[in-house]
């Protein structure tokens, strides 16, 4: 039996290393892609992406990779997008004014906890998560899961039912999203050991 | 969901990991690729690395083996050893390196401190206190690989440092270092009291026990290095790390 095939973007933001060995360790054969060709022969696609909104989306637009990105998504490739790779599926950010790839109907916002001294922004830790609706992406995850967050800001979706599962940090917010291939996760797969690991190989199912 | 943290901390020395005792003597443990991989396995939830050679402090961090290193940990890892410039921690971020360490070089320029948090932020940055007890049971912090004394006492520089920015305070026993016989509690207690920011016992933890007890004294998080890499009597090599549910069993419900 073949290996699943999984292409993980790299448009500039921070290092792939993590991702790349926890998805062989997931039994994937791992590809890189770097523009817009390697992007439209994936299978399925992971968003990776840390720090500002406009920093991602200004690196999607000069790897050439926004337009084929949302052309395939609308084919039904599977995308999984990861901490800022989550928030750029979004329409936009508080964090910044450009507007994300809008596949889905969501936006970020900033965790605020003026008079609540008590908690630190950003939100670094781990932190487990509850489940919304179903979904093959949490299929068979254990409930005391648990996974490592490091973000500042969260994705509200404007549809209740793209909101897979939550986590609290002072409020509650969205910790998986997802609609049809188009999914999301604010966490860090690639730093959540045996968690990560199951995550990833459902998303490898897909 | 625990608050608390229980974290390996590991020594680095050209490229191997080492083991101490009252920082001395380092004594050679293995290959930190090869720890990390089966620390990945027990599902450890932060790792720390510190590279203790000298030549750090003139060469820097070695970022080909640190890149290496972040690429294999399958959770957040944290790195110290001869970080002096704001470039260098943009660097280590970059490579994937979750939280840096710093130590002599927070000593002999504060102000890099608040420069730090500044660019990275706070709850990236790590400040490490190595302590050592006088004769008369008084606490002075060293630098340089536990070779200069600064004369300072740890609460003082614990409270400059959080006011200077720093996010957690790594504080580690010198004399308790490598022994197993439990952390300097009364050290703890002092830090612990006197900052709001997270502080990380470290130094001297030689069970599970112990690692209660450093929570108990007021520690956010406990460290431990021989603990995690010998077994037995006879210090035989092998990393290891409690069961999740052993670690949630006995150390539940401790935090002060």
């Amino acid at each position: 039996m073949s290996k699943p095939r999984v292409t993980v973007l790299k448009y500039g933001l921070g290092n792939l290393g993590s991702m790349v060995n926890m998805l062989m360790r997931a039994g994937a054969q791992v590809e890189i892609a770097e523009n817009a060709t390697d992007v439209r022969s994936a299978e399925r696609l992971i968003l990776p992406g840390v720090g500002a909104f406009d920093a991602g989306v200004m690196a999607l637009q000069t790897s050439g990779v926004h337009d084929v990105i949302c052309e395939r998504a609308g084919a039904g490739l599977p995308i999984l997008g990861v901490c800022l790779g989550m928030q750029l599926l979004g329409r936009a950010s508080e964090e910044g004014n450009l507007g994300g790839l809008g596949l889905l109907d969501a936006a970020c916002v900033k965790f605020d906890f003026s008079g609540d001294t008590e908690l630190q922004v950003p939100h670094m830790g781990w932190s487990t998560i509850h489940a919304r609706h179903p979904s093959e992406l949490l299929d068979g995850l254990l409930e005391q899961s648990r996974f490592y967050f490091v973000h500042s800001y969260h994705l509200v979706c404007k549809n209740k039912e793209d909101v897979l599962a939550s986590s609290v940090y002072g409020r509650e917010f969205n910790a998986v999203v997802g609609r049809e291939n188009i999914m999301g996760v604010q966490f860090h797969p690639e730093k959540s050991h045996r968690f990560g690991l199951a995550l990833l190989q459902n998303f490898l199912k897909l | 969901m625990a608050g608390y943290r229980v974290i390996p901390c590991l020594l680095l020395q050209q490229g191997g990991l080492y083991k101490t005792r009252q920082f001395r003597n380092p004594s050679y443990v293995g290959d930190p690729i090869n720890a990390v991989r089966i620390l990945n396995e027990k599902e450890v939830d932060e790792l720390v690395f510190l590279d203790i050679d000298p030549v750090r402090h003139v060469r820097g961090p070695d970022f080909e083996l640190i890149k290496d290193i972040t690429s294999e940990a399958f959770m957040p890892f944290a790195y110290g050893g001869g970080i002096r410039t704001i470039d260098q921690v943009k660097r280590l971020i970059e490579l994937g390196v979750e939280k840096v360490v710093l130590n002599s070089s927070a000593l002999e320029k504060p102000e890099l401190v608040t420069e730090i948090a500044a660019t990275v932020g706070a709850s990236s940055l790590v400040v490490s206190l190595d302590v050592r007890r006088s004769l008369l049971g008084q606490y002075s912090v060293w630098m340089r690989s536990a070779e200069v004394n600064t004369r300072n006492n740890p609460v003082d520089l614990a409270v400059q440092m959080e006011r200077l920015g720093a996010g957690e305070l790594l504080v580690t026993s010198i004399d308790r270092d490598g022994m197993m016989n439990g952390y300097d509690l009364k050290l703890v207690e002092q830090v612990a009291s006197k900052v709001k920011i997270p502080v990380v016992a470290n130094g001297g933890a030689g069970s599970v026990h112990d690692l209660g007890e450093g929570l108990r004294a007021g520690a956010s998080a406990v460290a431990a290095g021989s603990l995690f890499v010998y077994h037995g009597k006879h210090r035989a090599v092998l990393i290891n790390y409690p069961n999740r549910q052993v670690i949630d069993t006995l150390l539940e419900g401790i935090q002060a």
